[in-house]
């Protein structure tokens, strides 16, 4: 190439770039598909579609959700005007029937059952899944373990289209396990064909394709950018969704996010901050649900090991100066249900308001009591990927602790090193959320509170009384001795409130946005959209 | 010329060699624990200690660099954590997206500066130039992801001209079949003017914002190489002998301040290919820099590897294209490998 050439052929591509842009034109072909088409935008989109895999995130769940049957699943009641799970209401989905009797449960399953690929739901698919579900390993065994559902003998094929499932020991949560995102049923056949030696449970395939009976399956997702399902015609499960496609977009920037909803552009919507939410509440353009975290809150969390939280004077003092209102009012916009200041016994239920209420001069003599009248120096430590609510937050504690002369310094953990900190029991206080699938005080309890020391109990809290009314009522529960039971609830939650090694600061709402015209949203323990019964006019 | 380009190439192997090196090291350093963050909330130490196992990252070190270099001498970057995918399909998808709006931002940029920079060069002090030294000025301030979002706020949300950011085409349309990956060339290959219109709208605003962004460095390294050039010797020999302004400034003065500003451009492109996170995240742009970053939060290994080790043969590539271009415009200018 000589120079003069080149330099002429850059002036020509220079020219030809330099023709005015034509003008964006929209297709008028295309409205019609807008309106059988559910368009959501979100934060993130899921790391794998299959809800046993290594580390699936929670997007994935939302489309095991939707692409998965279950033997069983909820009915419905309402909160607050929204259609909100029954705990304990069961609902038939691939069983046709399901009976319990004292050591186990029997399901017969629907006989016009298919899979998506057109070959019926059989008794060995559903062993073949549930016995997956236990022995994969992490989350979803551990899950399948929350129920006492714990090896694959339990799950016994009595003929092609009937299952029983064994118990191993009595626990009210099994039947409740079963009707979680984690046991759903795979299409055994098609799985097995594309497993490999090294990867027997076809882990690898199921990660990218959905083999199930459910009312969607995926039929594009590009990690990180969009998923795309479309309806299962012959789903046999419920009625027929009213939505043909759901497309999902990851739309990380938050204003972004908001100003699809208020032109127009996008159905629905979820995880946005607190301000976002209530100002388009105001606003009216579209409607907005907000509904309590079932089985969770966000708390304040100490170290009960170490000096100087290990002396209950110094928690409760702590307890007494915490902004409660002000959080709620500040950092939540009024998005959250308040946990102070109760002024009766606590129902029992759980999340229950304590009865601290913030009073600085109750709080300054409790830590005079506690040998510390000059107050000390602390960290505050909370998880950066929640940093809307929690830096806020943790401001405002940390201005409230000043006023009793806890000095406190905050350290911001970056989401991925925050699990790991966290596990490792050191920091001396800190701010989490946590919720419970299966919506029961002595499931919370045991988890959080139990001395057996499960990761959740972050406190590192151990007490004999405690442990006590934790297993008597999850053993009550299972027998169904319900005046033990509630005995054991108060006790456990009296306890928790005089002993507060963790303080409840309030329960999180769970809120969506949507289009006037989108209705059907229901909300589930696991806090992610159901599209079966999603209608948009 | 082919020798040299191969001699180019042999020389920039042990630098990438030492980028893998490094690069493995650096990710290792990282404080998160990739099996904590995806052994999920509800795990247990040993479901962690599971994860771990499967992940390989219970080996000693030495070993899973050994594991890590022979899966790379197969052409496999491992596979992210975050998005389940196949590290290197990734960069494939991803790459394009970012080169395409990375390179009309520059266009327009070019566009723009290049003549604003001449013109404030000839006339030092003028209106002219000191509105180019506002913009540029302005430009370079202004943040990314606010230019970026004021552009949305204004262009999409206040008056509905451009389309709704959401990443490279309308939820409606599908891709055109991928040849070279940009959406732009695709669909004028496949002859699908209405997929063209749309991939060209949804790129007018990212672009937009990267060009004010990247104006400043190349307005003003034309000003200053053409003030240099102008008041050469040779300049004021044409301009004696009664050539027209525009032939002396254009054909003479320009083309001899051509060389600072092609290694200016060369700088730029490379730098926003990798910077413009904040763009990819307001746009909702599949690009490769959101990828890196979002994979760097996550303590995710194979795509921080795969991304670096990407960028950095960019960059030799990149170099030695600018390097050959500097001998078509200026002859006198030889490359020593």
């Amino acid at each position: 190439m000589k120079r003069r050439d080149f330099l002429k052929s850059m002036t020509a591509v220079a020219a030809g770039s330099a023709l005015p842009a034509a003008p964006a034109v929209f297709s008028p072909a295309r409205a019609q598909s807008r309106q059988e088409t559910l368009l959501i935008v979100s934060e993130s989109g899921p790391n794998n579609i299959d809800i046993h895999g290594v580390g699936t995130n929670v997007p994935g769940y939302e489309v095991s959700w939707n692409c998965y049957d279950r033997l069983i699943s909820h009915g419905m009641k309402t909160v607050g005007g929204v259609p909100y799970y029954d705990r304990d209401k069961f609902k038939m989905e691939l069983a046709d029937d399901m009976s319990v009797g004292d050591m186990s449960a029997t399901f017969k399953l629907k006989k016009k059952a298919t899979f998506q690929d057109g070959t019926p739901v059989t008794a060995k698919d559903v062993k073949w899944s549930l016995d997956r579900a236990v022995t994969v390993g992490g989350f979803p065994t551990f899950q399948m373990k929350a129920g006492s559902l714990e090896k694959p003998e339990q799950f016994v094929v009595v003929d092609d289209n009937t299952v029983r499932v064994d118990f191993l020991r009595k626990d009210r949560l099994t039947i409740p396990d079963l009707a979680v995102i984690v046991p759903a049923i795979y299409n055994s056949g098609l799985v097995k064909k594309n497993a490999t030696e090294k990867d027997p449970w076809g882990m690898e395939y199921t990660k990218q394709n959905t083999a199930g009976s459910g009312a969607y399956r995926v039929v594009k997702w590009t990690a990180g950018t969009e998923v795309v399902m479309e309806r299962n015609d012959n789903w046999i499960g419920g009625p027929l969704p009213k939505i043909k496609r759901v497309i999902w977009r990851m739309v990380p920037s938050a204003g972004n996010r908001r100003a699809l909803l208020e032109r127009g552009d996008a159905d629905i919507s979820y995880e946005l901050p607190n301000k976002d939410f209530v100002e388009l509440k105001d606003a009216g353009k579209l409607n907005i649900t907000s509904v309590p975290f079932s089985n969770g809150c966000q708390y304040l969390g100490m170290n009960v090991t170490k000096p100087p939280f290990d002396n209950i004077k110094v928690r409760q003092a702590v307890a007494y100066a915490i902004p409660y209102q002000k959080i709620v009012d500040a950092v939540l916009f009024g998005l959250g249900k308040p946990l102070y200041g109760a002024t009766s016994e606590p129902p029992l239920a759980w999340p229950v308001a304590h009865k601290f209420t913030t009073d600085i001069a109750k709080a300054r003599a409790l830590m005079a009591e506690a040998g510390h009248p000059e107050g000390f120096d602390t960290t505050l430590s909370f998880d950066l990927g929640f940093a809307t609510v929690n830096e806020p937050l943790c401001v405002l504690v940390q201005e409230s602790l000043a006023q009793i002369g806890i000095k406190c310094t905050i350290n911001k953990i970056p989401g991925a090193t925050w699990r790991t900190e966290l596990n490792k029991k050191t920091l001396p206080l800190y701010t989490n959320v946590f919720s419970g699938w299966l919506d029961y005080p002595e499931y919370f309890f045991f988890w959080c509170y139990h001395g057996a020391n499960s990761i959740f109990n972050t406190m590192s809290y151990q007490s004999k009384e405690m442990d006590a009314f934790i297993d008597g009522a999850r053993a009550a529960a299972a027998s169904g001795d319900t005046a033990t039971y509630d005995k054991d609830v108060k006790g456990f939650l009296d306890t928790a409130f005089t002993d507060i090694p963790r303080i409840p600061l309030f329960q999180p709402y769970s809120n969506v946005a949507m289009q006037k015209n989108v209705s059907g949203y229901q909300y589930w323990f696991h806090r992610r959209l159901d599209y079966r019964s999603m209608v948009k006019a | 010329m082919l020798a040299m380009i191969l001699k180019r190439l042999l020389v920039a192997i042990p630098s990438l060699i030492g980028v893998v090196i490094i690069t493995f090291l650096l990710t290792r350093a990282l404080p998160g624990d990739p099996a904590a963050y995806f052994a999920g909330p509800a795990a247990t130490q040993e479901a962690i200690a599971q994860v771990r196992a499967k992940l390989g990252l219970d080996q000693p070190l030495p070993t899973q660099f050994m594991r890590y270099a022979a899966d790379l001498a197969r052409g496999d970057l491992g596979t992210s954590l975050t998005t389940g995918q196949p590290v290197a399909t990734e960069i494939r998808n991803r790459l394009p997206a970012s080169a395409e709006l990375t390179l009309l931002g520059l266009i327009i940029s070019v566009l723009i500066a290049v003549p604003l920079g001449i013109l404030a060069a000839t006339r030092p002090g003028s209106l002219v130039d000191h509105a180019c030294r506002v913009l540029t000025t302005a430009g370079v301030s202004l943040p990314v992801f606010f230019t970026g979002l004021i552009l949305v706020y204004v262009f999409y949300y206040l008056l509905g001209f451009a389309p709704a950011p959401l990443g490279r085409l309308d939820v409606f349309f599908s891709a055109p079949e991928a040849i070279t990956g940009f959406y732009l060339l695709d669909s004028l290959i496949a002859r699908d003017l209405e997929t063209f219109r749309a991939a060209l709208a949804q790129l007018l605003l990212p672009a937009l914002t990267l060009a004010i962004f990247s104006l400043a460095p190349i307005a003003r390294m034309t000003r200053a190489s053409m003030l240099a050039v102008l008041a050469s010797d040779f300049v004021r020999t044409a301009r004696a002998n009664g050539l027209t302004p525009f032939t002396v400034v254009v054909t003479y003065a320009f083309r001899n301040a051509m060389l600072p500003v092609v290694t200016t451009l060369g700088m730029v492109f490379s730098f926003l290919l990798g910077a413009n996170v904040l763009v990819e995240k307001v746009f909702a742009w599949p690009g490769i820099g959101s990828y890196a970053v979002e994979a760097l939060i996550a303590s995710d290994f194979a795509p921080v590897q795969g991304f670096v080790l990407t960028m950095a043969a960019l960059y030799v590539a990149l170099n030695l294209v600018i390097d050959i271009l500097y001998g078509l415009i200026d002859p006198r200018v030889r490359i020593e490998a």
